[in-house]
């Protein structure tokens, strides 16, 4: 019976636009596609952080870069929707494999260091260029997909699809001998050395991975709310990231998802209750590490 | 270009500097002896901004405001390390990073309600605000001047504190070896809240004597604390003398690239490129540097730990 609960998670996803758009909560729509953008993101995180060990304090980097690679290449021009995809996703793989290559030489808090030293130049070369926004950030416009237009409803649609299609390629892979090989290599690097894997590659080709896919989810971000914005950049985005990791479960599968809906669903709440609102979210985080450090999925496996 | 100009860089490069240093001394420290990430540290430099804002209008006087910041910005320091820090030294970086990540959000925010979100005005004490004429025909802000002063001066007292005394030898004990230096009997747990004391005391001179030429507001603490990390990776996690090489590296390339960058590429570009990359280089070139020493020693300049 444990498709039954899926199942009918995955219909009712299926049925919100409609359902919404006839109760007048449009915005919960929005807000949906907005978590679904962040467990994307989360969930890329979760495979180098969770699975891998790596702790990347710069994962806005890949981030930022997709939604500014949509916003720059619309001003510039080109309106192919899936043009956009393939050139941001590319350019973040290859970013990734730039920053990995050169932070995987290094471990522990340099590590966490240097990817942050590489995110932070990112944004700083971003924003230091004036005609594309600077400070200010940039629009995104919408691009075209030819197949369909790109709405508020079909860009639910195509998120849910690029998250439940993201899921099952993640889930393949962390169960696969890869999957198996990367969480030997968090447990003990030296024994899965001396055993003959090449770790170097096995950390790399996740990296990337990660980045490209934390890069398609800047894509959609920047369909979301049509503007590329420095703050995706931000270092604040790397922790807000990795906020919803550990929140919902480092290397627990399920961990970005949960990570994410909760906390932006905490977020929301507390933003409608008080203008001090992090400090709310601040307080939370400092519990959860403090008396939690499995996150949400740790507990409800606790639970059952 | 002039010398003057020349001069004057290099002597805002080298305040900067020593500021980071101040930063950098307690966080290198930390990191180097218990293995902890403290991204708040950024946080009790903002704090002893507020502080000495606050008490330049309770007191009067500059020099008994930033007195009575570094001393309540150690006690919140102190109570910082008691109360949260003290549960993650077992616990893994990522642990340390996100716990000290809500801290930030967490003071932020009580900083936002008790002083507003507007920046708080902390200005140059009077007798200082004028210019010094320091060669002939060469004039240098006197502020900046006492900066560098006050900066070396506790450079030294630090250096003295860790090479020269037997709390010192503790320190540098743990810093090598910390299991070792526990067994053979260094006084760890107070020693380390004394340590997060005068570490958070150092921030807040490093914040009361920034605040006028930066910059009193939230967040201030965040694009510093990132500096002071560039400068302990740089210089080597756990090592006093890694943290001033690299923070007066940090500072020198910094002030160098944003003032002269711009200036050198417009001789070979464009003024159109030149002055779009030029910034953008120079905002990036300090992290550069950082790839760059840990591509070649990924361990920074001066491992404290063999």
């Amino acid at each position: 019976m444990r498709w039954i609960f899926p199942t009918v998670l995955l219909g009712l996803l299926l049925a919100f636009p409609p359902i919404a758009a006839a109760m007048g909560l449009e915005f919960y729509q929005g807000l949906l596609t907005k978590i679904m953008i962040f467990a994307l993101a989360a969930s890329s995180l979760n495979l180098i952080l969770g699975y891998g060990g790596m702790v990347s304090f710069g994962h806005a980097a890949y981030f930022g870069l997709g939604a500014y690679t949509v916003a720059i290449l619309m001003r510039e021009g080109v309106t192919s929707g899936w043009v956009i995809w393939a050139v941001a996703v590319g350019l973040s793989a290859l970013l990734a494999l730039l920053i990995g290559a050169i932070s995987l030489r290094t471990r522990g808090i340099y590590f966490i260091m240097i990817t942050l030293a590489f995110a932070q130049m990112i944004y700083y070369l971003v924003v230091s260029f004036k005609q594309y926004g600077g400070e200010d950030g940039l629009r995104a416009r919408r691009p075209e997909f030819g197949l369909f237009e790109l709405n508020d409803t079909t860009l639910y649609y195509l998120t849910l699809g690029v998250l439940l299609a993201a899921l099952y390629l993640l889930y393949r892979l962390v169960h696969s001998r890869f999957g198996r090989v990367l969480q030997a290599i968090r447990e003990n690097e030296a024994r899965a050395l001396a055993l003959g894997y090449p770790v170097f590659h096995f950390q790399l080709v996740a990296f990337v991975l990660a980045g490209a896919l934390a890069g398609l989810a800047g894509v959609l971000m920047a369909h979301y709310t049509q503007y590329a914005s420095p703050n995706l950049l931000a270092w604040q985005q790397s922790g807000h990231l990795m906020m919803m990791v550990i929140l919902g479960g480092v290397g627990q599968f399920w961990g970005g998802v949960l990570g994410a809906l909760v906390l932006s669903l905490v977020e929301e709440i507390l933003q409608d209750l008080t203008i001090h609102w992090q400090l709310g979210v601040g307080l939370i985080l400092l519990f959860i590490v403090l008396f939690a450090p499995k996150g949400l999925a740790g507990l409800m496996r606790r639970g059952s | 270009m002039p010398p003057s100009l020349f001069i004057e860089q290099v002597l805002n490069g080298f305040q900067f500097g020593l500021m980071l240093f101040l930063l950098a001394a307690g966080l290198t420290l930390v990191l180097g002896i218990m293995d902890t990430i403290n991204l708040a540290h950024g946080s009790l430099y903002m704090i002893g901004a507020y502080l000495t804002a606050t008490l330049v209008g309770v007191t009067g006087s500059f020099w008994l405001a930033v007195l009575g910041a570094v001393l309540g910005t150690a006690l919140i320091g102190m109570l910082l390390e008691l109360s949260v820090l003290r549960q993650l030294y077992r616990r893994d970086h990522l642990s340390q990073v996100l716990a000290t990540f809500a801290l930030i959000l967490i003071i932020n925010e009580v900083v936002r309600m008790i002083w507003g979100s507007q920046p708080l005005l902390l200005s140059t004490p009077e007798a200082l605000s004028g210019p010094v004429e320091i060669l002939p025909g060469l004039y240098y802000p006197a502020f900046r001047l006492v900066i560098i002063g006050v900066g070396l001066l506790v450079a030294l007292l630090l250096f003295w504190l860790v090479n020269r005394t037997r709390v010192g030898m503790w320190l540098r004990a743990g810093a090598s070896n910390r299991e070792m230096a526990q067994a053979m009997g260094v006084p760890i747990k107070p020693l380390f809240t004394l340590l997060f004391g005068v570490g958070a005391g150092l921030c807040a001179i490093a914040g009361a004597f920034l605040g006028p030429i930066l910059a009193v507001q939230i967040g201030m603490g965040e694009s510093i604390l990132i500096l002071a990390f560039v400068v302990i990776v740089i210089g080597g996690i756990g090592s006093i003398k890694g943290a001033l090489v690299g923070a007066l590296l940090v500072g020198l390339v910094d002030t160098a690239g944003r003032a002269f960058l711009p200036l050198l590429l417009s001789r070979v570009a464009s003024p159109e490129v030149a002055s779009n990359l030029g910034p953008a280089l120079a905002s990036i070139l300090i992290y550069l540097l950082m790839a760059v020493v840990l591509f070649f020693r990924p361990q920074g300049l001066f491992p404290a730990r063999t």
